[in-house]
């Protein structure tokens, strides 16, 4: 039978077959044990017509609930101008699988080059990457970075980064022998007194999260510390934040990572998001995957290549610093298109939307009378609130108002019971902070 | 054929070694750059470094190919050329004429460990 997507017609099979000195397929897969062959007929549905496929399908989709969204927690209800679908579904962009060769991929490799740049205007370091999986596994190879220059082995954490990134964190550091230490918080930011405390020869690096997953804006007061002690400042930041916010250049860090998710990409119920990195001219050779450089061919034309391939993979074998040999090319596109539209006003205006309408959520979470503040510390779009109410109870009736409410954070543990982390971004309007507020009023 | 010179000691791993006063300079060898082509970049460590012999004290890239360079001696760093830094690929047309770290012997003993350039010479055929 021939199918639409398969290249090769039962000729091309035969000839190849003929000429391996073959006469069947099955030939091909001899060497297997007969014993774990599938026998009998896999039980499958019956075909659909394409009618039939798009009705079913609709009807799943019809299962999932639509919200007002209120959370965030690594994962943000963002504005996606039009374009950027209707530019990256183009099947040069959505169906190439991350080609690299210069002859047939300046597109590409033009679009990776200017993400780079952007990247680095963005968090105001040097070098930057083609882009790596997502922000968790972006903190991972930030981390090995810094082990590999400084050949030390111990890594402190923030508290208050994302549970998930520092469980992908512990994830890699236990097959790496690589130690890592938590820094206590303090309303709700990073203890500096704490961090400097466990300053010592063996300490690679700082991770430090910039909002920080409470929302909160950090200090810096120990960036000379760390550098004194010849550690790396690791800093997790939301690109987002960064046209108004200092970047993690002018803050002292020696590499930014983080998920690119922010700039305009939707939820996508968890992924594909994008990660990236950047670094001081330093960490150049510890820079882990694919980058994209400028060059001039034969004939003095301007185009863009892969370079500085030596520090990578597939030759600096097990020495190379990590085993990325990909990026995350069309999600990395839909940021620089993102990034472009909007230009630096519109990313500034973004930023002032999503601050001042999580400010204004918090005020008017306030004035109900049933919340009040845990920390009185600066913070961006998301605050933590405290409540008697049954935290539990009061989502499912917000739920069934439409609203994904605040996260409950008492799955952080007993500390947090009858705490919540609130989220309003660039998104939310007016009318649906008040009307929102009205639901947790009339649950009361 | 790739040169070697009769004065100086040898690496299996392709490092040259001339100790004069208690002090190595240390090189990449004639083969050593040959075989690696074009020379673009050289990680040598830094003044203050401890190095052990036969351990990793730095790497060198090439257009084709990554290696790392081994210490022949221990010691300490006590000099890194700058001009081999900044110009990398002087070590592709000089391979001798520039040395990369001087290396403050900690134990003369140790050159016993290397080979001279007839041994050298046999490693290569």
């Amino acid at each position: 039978m021939m199918f639409k997507y398969f290249p090769h017609t039962d000729a091309d099979i035969q000839e190849m077959l003929k000429d391996v000195g073959l006469s069947s397929l099955d030939d091909l897969f001899a060497d297997l044990p007969r014993e774990v062959l599938y026998k009998g007929e896999p039980d499958l549905p019956e075909a659909h017509s394409e009618s039939e496929l798009r009705k079913k399908l609709r009807k799943l989709s019809e299962k999932n609930e639509k919200f007002v969204c209120f959370r965030g927690a690594g994962s943000y209800d963002v504005y996606t101008p039009a374009v950027i679908p209707a530019l990256t579904s183009r099947q040069e962009f959505l169906t190439s699988y991350t080609p690299y060769q210069p002859e047939v991929s300046q597109g590409t490799l033009q679009y990776i080059f200017e993400f780079q740049s952007l990247i680095c205007e963005l968090t105001g370091l040097d070098i930057s990457n083609a882009s790596v999986y997502d922000g968790a596994t972006a903190a991972m190879e930030a981390m090995f970075m810094a082990i590999a220059q400084t050949g030390r082995k111990k890594v402190l954490v923030s508290s208050a980064l994302n549970p998930r990134v520092a469980a992908v964190l512990k994830t890699y550091a236990r097959y790496r022998n690589v130690e890592l230490v938590s820094i206590r918080t303090e309303d709700l930011r990073t203890s500096e007194k704490d961090l400097t405390s466990k300053l010592d020869e063996n300490v690679a690096a700082v991770i430090v999260q910039n909002p920080n997953f409470f929302g909160t804006l950090e200090t810096f007061g120990y960036v000379d510390a760390v550098h004194a002690n010849k550690s790396l400042l690791i800093l997790n930041v939301d690109p987002s934040t960064l046209p108004i916010l200092k970047s993690p250049g002018e803050i002292g860090a020696d590499i930014a990572c983080g998920d690119g998710q922010t700039l305009g990409i939707p939820k996508n119920f968890g992924g594909p998001y994008v990660g990236f990195i950047a670094a001081r001219e330093k960490l150049l050779r510890k820079m882990p995957g694919r980058i994209c450089g400028l060059t001039n061919d034969t004939k003095g034309r301007r185009g863009f290549v892969l370079t500085l391939q030596a520090r990578e993979q597939h030759i600096r074998r097990e020495k190379a610093t990590s085993n990325i040999c990909s990026n995350q090319s069309l999600m990395a596109l839909h940021t620089v298109i993102y990034m472009s539209l909007l230009g630096r006003q519109g990313m500034k205006e973004a930023a002032r939307l999503a601050y001042n309408n999580a400010h204004y959520l918090e005020e008017k979470l306030l004035a109900t009378g049933l919340f009040k503040r845990v920390s009185s510390a600066p913070f961006f779009k998301e605050f933590v609130l405290e409540t008697a109410l049954d935290v539990p109870a009061l989502n499912r009736h917000l739920a069934e108002k439409g609203f994904l409410s605040g996260l409950d954070l008492g799955c952080l543990g007993p500390d947090f019971q009858g705490r919540m982390l609130f989220c309003a971004t660039e998104v939310r309007t007016k009318e649906e902070i008040d009307a929102f507020v009205e639901a947790v009023k009339a649950y009361v | 054929m790739s040169k070697v010179l009769e004065n100086l000691l040898y690496s299996k791993s392709h490092e040259w070694c001339l100790v004069e006063g208690g002090v190595a300079k240390v090189g990449l060898t004639d083969y050593a750059q040959d075989s690696l082509g074009s020379v673009v970049y050289l990680d040598a460590g830094e003044v203050g470094d401890k190095v052990k012999q036969f351990a990793e004290f730095g790497a060198v890239e090439s257009v084709k190919a990554a290696s790392d360079l081994m210490a022949p001696v221990s010691g300490e760093i006590v000099e890194v050329n700058q001009e081999v830094l900044d110009n990398p690929e002087l070590l592709n047309s000089d391979p001798y004429g520039h040395w990369i770290v001087k290396i403050k012997v900690s134990d003369e003993k140790e050159l016993d460990n290397l080979l001279d350039a007839k041994g050298y010479r046999e490693l290569l055929e």
